[in-house]
């Protein structure tokens, strides 16, 4: 059954039709260039996203702490590590860049501060 | 009171201000921020997502890292900055502008100076703005101020929500709202296709499932002290279809229907505003009718992204620095927007200076044509795979371009 995506690489949006085929590996049709192809092939079989979220900062009556992860993270494990995050509580002073969450979820990925906060 | 001097002031420390203050340092002038919240970065504070900095710093940021870059910048340039310090009034003194304003730390501000750059953002538009019927219950939220909610205070709105209006904000909150732990119910958009980015219809709204009802007018909030339902009903030919509406429960409502650029204080000034954009009619080098006057960023037009604010703001910014030094503006021509085109920003061209133009198409189409002419006479003329309203197209010009342009001259910009 062929699935649907839209490629997000460039504004252009293109309409993506893509076959899993028996041998393993995509048919991919509908991209007009082949970043297409190749964003098809990220997003089935390994997508990925930049999951972001604010942790609450101690003492407590301070802003929250912005944080992200350093790099894309696997999209099946972000509504984990959404809820960790959630739950996490950072003392301040953090400085943007701090990692706070060294392997978030055995991904080898760091979570880090995205604001300076004294 | 309060005496300061500086060649120049910028009103707003948000990315615009910080970029154009930076241009005027670079030039070797004074200047000086004032800025209403107690810290700079504006609005990116509470932008927690990524996506921002690609053309600043070559790098994929969230708008706190995309501020604090900008600040220390800022910062290392030896511009100053007033924080929490509103300007209530500017005044023409002759050959010098005199800024006023307040803040608790230092009571009433003069400041003295040259010229001024208008970096003041916009605000959103809210329910009065596009007159939503039905009850006045709680839970309408304007989706910037549940982002700050959210963000910044560790509030959560609410726990079903309803988004009404697909700008990107909305369709930012929508992924936001979810990975917070409550349930969006669907974005309904009145026009035919999404207000927001492709990027964040994927994002936001497919990620999580979450429909997004286009040609769908919202008919009315329901419910007594706190929302109950909103009503949509379908736009078909024209026509709403108010037989076919349907109730959606609910407890919240986000609206990201737009956003205005905050303007008042230009009016107060003096400054003539197009009314395609609420933004301050400029000229080539982004100087409003008052002359030392500047404006740039979400107070000229709103912008989709940051990068392109500060890169319009840094051209504002060398501008000032040369209008104060005594460069003149040369000749000008005026830029009529062509079929397709709401609005170019700036809407004049100096045809013997290197040029850029920010234009918002009326129209969603692929393989379109950009056609600059020259009275008449095509002077450039460029293949657009992908156009949209939501998405900024800028333009170029040199003075090859523009070479042969008269007095009377006419430049036109259309979208075929």
């Amino acid at each position: 059954m062929a699935e649907q995506l839209i490629c997000i690489t460039c504004p252009l949006g293109c309409r993506l039709e893509v076959e899993r085929l028996p041998a393993g590996g995509l048919s991919v049709s509908g991209n007009r260039c082949t970043r297409g192809a190749r964003y098809a092939e990220e997003e089935l079989l390994a997508p990925k996203r930049v999951v972001t979220a604010t942790c609450r900062a101690l003492p407590e009556d301070r802003c929250r702490v912005p944080v992200r992860t350093a790099a894309p993270f696997p999209k099946e494990k972000a509504g984990d590590l959404i809820r960790l995050l959630y739950s996490l509580e950072v003392r301040l002073p953090v400085r943007r860049g701090d990692v706070l969450v060294p392997d978030a979820l055995g991904t080898g990925i760091p979570v880090i501060a995205t604001r300076t906060l004294d | 009171m309060r005496e300061l001097s500086y060649d120049a002031a910028v009103i707003g420390g948000g990315a615009a201000g910080m970029a154009a203050a930076l241009e005027i340092r670079a030039a070797g002038l004074s200047c000086v921020i004032l800025e209403r919240e107690d810290h700079l970065g504006g609005i990116l504070l509470q932008c927690v997502h990524n996506g921002f900095g690609l053309i600043e710093f070559d790098e994929e940021l969230s708008g706190p890292e995309f501020a604090e870059r900008m600040e220390e910048r800022f910062r290392a340039s030896g511009a100053d900055a007033y924080l929490g310090v509103t300007v209530m009034d500017v005044e023409d003194a002759g050959d010098r502008k005199v800024l006023f304003g307040y803040s608790a730390e230092h009571g009433i501000l003069r400041v003295s100076v040259r010229a001024v750059v208008l970096a003041m953002g916009c605000r959103e538009r809210n329910r009065g703005n596009i007159r939503i019927p039905g009850a006045r219950p709680a839970g309408v939220y304007t989706a910037g101020l549940a982002q700050r909610l959210v963000n910044m205070e560790g509030y959560l709105p609410g726990k079903d929500a309803v988004i009404i209006g697909s700008g990107d904000i909305g369709l930012i909150m929508a992924r936001r709202m979810s990975w917070a732990g409550a349930k969006v119910h669907g974005v309904v958009e009145i026009l035919p296709y999404p207000s927001g980015l492709t990027r964040n219809i994927v994002q936001c709204l497919h990620d999580f499932d979450i429909p997004l009802y286009l040609s769908h007018l919202t008919t009315g909030i329901f419910g007594g002290d706190r929302v109950e339902s909103v009503e949509i009903a379908p736009i078909e030919d024209g026509a709403v279809r108010f037989e076919k509406a349907f109730r959606i429960p609910c407890d919240t409502v986000l609206l990201s229907v737009g956003l205005v650029p905050e303007n008042e204080l230009s009016k107060k000034m003096g400054v003539e505003l197009n009314p395609m954009t609420n933004g301050p009619w400029t000229d080539s080098r982004m100087m409003t009718n008052v002359p030392g006057i500047f404006a740039a960023g979400n107070v000229l037009h709103v912008h989709d992204l940051v990068d392109y604010v500060a890169e319009e703001a840094r051209r504002a910014g060398a501008a000032c620095a040369r209008w104060i030094r005594g460069e003149g503006p040369g000749r000008e021509l005026r830029v009529k927007a062509g079929p397709n085109v709401r609005y170019t920003a700036p809407c004049r061209v100096g045809p013997e200076s290197p040029n850029k133009l920010y234009l918002r198409t009326l129209i969603v189409k692929n393989d379109a044509v950009l056609e600059v002419r020259l009275d008449n006479r095509v002077v450039q003329s460029r293949k657009k795979a992908h156009i949209q309203p939501s998405e900024m197209i800028s333009v170029t010009l040199d003075p090859k371009d523009l070479a042969g342009a008269g007095p009377d001259s006419v430049l036109e910009i259309a979208i075929l």
